[in-house]
């Protein structure tokens, strides 16, 4: 039986659509799960997409991470389900606490929307199982506010542990030690800024993302077969 | 019960690049004042709180600043607080 994926919907998420579509392309089943739902019911993975969660106000993520559907989100992650934040997910994602850091105004203030080439630093992850280390993937980005930054002591952990999960090849925006994405203790909480469901069509520019929505779909898939191992199962 | 007036300015953490101060303290020169440093762009966030006391006013505050008002990872605050007269009240 497939893989099931909540995608989680707020008010001002533009991009669940999109990653449906990837999800379904490659064989999962996604469902869209609403701000203010009180249970995830039953889904294998769970993906926070991009868009302007709450219109960003005060901050991007800010009002999202005390959303009704993020206790279950975090319930789901401490157990070791597979959980993705794309772009505004990754900011409400800092924000909730789930992953350290934050993400603040690209350098240089421009908004940025292109294709960049993306390292991938690790395939411990339930987002890079299926992926090769060192192999370059080109993913589009598109955000305002995705300078990473976080105390040195944070950046030496992720360091140390093995947890930035892809870099980008030529820093667009400013981020610390070129972070595109990094993931949780546990690996199975991964925020990245580019949109790997973008890249999943030759047509569309790129294809690179297909093996980590595959990847995500052979964790969400482990998930299923034994809850709380997915970190487990992609490696 | 009393009405606090509420000032919470919210600064960017020294150490941490703030791309908009670094925006706009390139283009200050070009008005002529090449004699400026040290820009930095923070909020100021206006809030009235009714509480007990100017105490129990500014530990709500401060709470509020830490759980939604700011991001310590990036932001520093600072909390004013001045004591106005309820309205209907002599």
């Amino acid at each position: 039986m497939s893989a099931t994926v909540g995608i989680v919907v707020f008010p001002g998420s533009n991009c669940e659509l999109d990653v449906a579509w990837a999800i379904e392309q490659f064989g999962g089943v996604p469902r869209l799960v609403f701000h203010d739902e009180a249970t995830l019911d039953g889904v294998d993975a769970v993906v926070l997409p991009g868009g302007f969660a709450h219109g960003d106000y005060l901050r991007t993520g800010a009002i999202a991470r005390f959303s009704p559907v993020m206790r279950p989100v975090r319930e789901f992650a401490a157990s070791g389900g597979p959980v993705i934040g794309i772009c505004n997910g990754f900011q409400v994602l800092t924000e909730a606490g789930m992953l350290p850091g934050a993400l603040q105004k690209n350098a240089g203030l421009r908004f940025l929307c292109r294709t960049v080439p993306l390292l991938v630093e690790t395939t411990d992850t339930v987002l890079t199982g299926l992926a090769e280390r060192g192999s370059v993937l080109e993913i589009p980005i598109n955000h305002f506010e995705g300078n990473y930054v976080c105390d040195d002591d944070t950046l030496r952990r992720l360091r140390d542990d093995d947890r930035v999960v892809v870099r980008y090849a030529r820093n667009p925006n400013g981020s610390l030690d070129d972070i595109a994405g990094i993931c949780s203790e546990g690996r199975n909480v991964v925020g990245l800024m580019p949109h790997p469901e973008r890249a999943c069509e030759p047509v569309l520019g790129s294809a690179d993302g297909v093996v980590l929505i595959r990847s995500l779909l052979a964790a969400a898939a482990g998930e299923r077969a034994a809850p709380g191992t997915a970190a487990a199962a992609a490696q | 019960m009393a009405r606090f007036s509420v000032r919470v300015d919210v600064t960017h953490r020294p150490g941490i690049l703030d791309p908009q101060g670094a925006t706009i303290e390139r283009a200050l020169p070009a008005l002529g004042w090449s004699n400026v440093s040290e820009v930095s762009v923070g909020k100021s966030i206006h809030l009235t709180v009714d509480a007990d006391d100017d105490a129990s006013a500014r530990l709500q505050v401060d709470e509020m600043c830490r759980r939604l008002l700011t991001n310590p990872v990036l932001e520093d605050y600072g909390v004013e607080i001045a004591a106005v007269e309820a309205a209907g009240t002599a």
